[in-house]
């Protein structure tokens, strides 16, 4: 018996990498802008996502989804009524999204038909971080009711997002909401991301929301 | 909890390159995980045992090196390592730091083998 390093120096998640890095040249070539929302269950993804996309419908502009849950189709069926199309993607236990169901769920899908495509990840904070999808812009999402420190204490959920969003603003003052905590914690874990304080039912931030989709469809070229 | 699916993506990644070593038995396995990589230490050491049952990696020892955050700082010029995942600010001038350098590895560095002698494998 010899006793023998092997060098590996293999990324554990390569897999998934080369997936998502094969999606990502997917988007770009189809020209549709990829987000992918990231939050714990309960802040307001599904409310969030179906306002945004029947908005967008509304204007001609044209959006799909895909939305991951361990179980039902209750999401699926939520997002459907705002006409665009939507799969459901069940991960059955799972805690996350990966590169392969999201490529698995896009077959017979058009991508050159699309101008947004949202993807609507699995309500965890944790998981979901380590797994590319390919998109263009991580978005996480935070309610006024789980707590200014949220950030803090899921910084890499954080720090890996392009853009933050606060939902249930209408519900701040009665929450007692800090938002300058909020503000300051978000921007410590990173700096200078783009900020939407929001909430569907007063409709505050959600023209802001819609701009920053516009200007960065525009940005990417697509 | 992902990193039961992450042991086994180790289990198979290693399986694969011990394909070249007929016979050999994995001793220990080396990882790098960056302080953002989110994954728990502890989890993957306890998921470890029961993925690499039945396997060649049975009864090897899972070695963890974690590497700090390492970001650019723009106002000193220079990559900083953060002391913690807590503020992403310049430890020496407190300006915020935009640029991560190090910090998202998720690796397996290298494997530590005991590789039978030629006469072995054809015995």
């Amino acid at each position: 018996m010899t006793t023998r390093i092997v060098e590996l120096r293999r990324g554990i998640l390569k897999k998934n990498d080369e997936l998502a890095a094969g999606l990502r040249a997917r988007y770009t070539a189809a020209g549709v802008l990829v987000l992918n929302l990231v939050s714990s269950p309960g802040t307001g993804k599904t409310a969030f996502l179906e306002w945004t996309l029947t908005e967008l419908r509304k204007r001609g502009v044209r959006v799909a989804a895909l939305v991951g849950d361990l179980e039902t189709d209750n999401d699926a069926r939520r997002l459907a009524s705002s006409g665009a199309p939507v799969r459901q993607i069940n991960t059955h236990g799972i805690c996350h999204l990966d590169a392969e169901m999201i490529a698995r769920h896009l077959d017979g899908w058009e991508l050159g038909d699309l101008d947004y495509l949202f993807i609507e990840n699995v309500g965890n904070l944790v998981c979901p971080s380590s797994y590319d999808l390919g998109e263009k812009i991580r978005v996480a999402l935070l309610s006024v009711t789980e707590g200014e420190d949220k950030p803090l204490k899921y910084p890499t959920l954080f720090n890996s997002a392009d853009a933050a969003v606060i939902t249930k603003m209408d519900l701040a003052a009665p929450c007692g909401f800090d938002r300058w905590e909020a503000l300051k914690n978000i921007n410590e874990i990173r700096p200078g991301i783009r900020i939407f304080e929001t909430s569907v039912k007063s409709g505050v931030g959600l023209e802001e929301w819609l701009g920053y989709l516009a200007e960065e469809r525009a940005l990417s070229g697509a | 909890m992902h990193e039961l699916s992450i042991v086994s993506s180790i289990v198979d990644t290693v399986t694969e390159s011990l394909a070249a070593y007929p016979g050999a038995l994995v001793n220990e396995v080396r990882l790098r995980v960056g302080a953002l990589a989110s994954v728990i230490p502890e989890s993957l050491e306890f998921c470890y045992g029961i993925a690499t049952e039945g396997t060649p990696l049975e009864g090897s020892r899972l070695v963890i090196k974690v590497l700090p955050v390492v970001m650019h700082c723009v106002p000193c010029n220079r990559e900083v390592e953060l002391e913690g995942v807590q503020s992403f600010r310049c430890p020496i001038c407190g300006e915020p730091c935009f640029d991560l350098r190090q910090g998202r590895e998720l690796e397996i560095e290298d494997i530590e083998i005991d590789e039978m002698d030629e006469a072995e494998v054809k015995g």
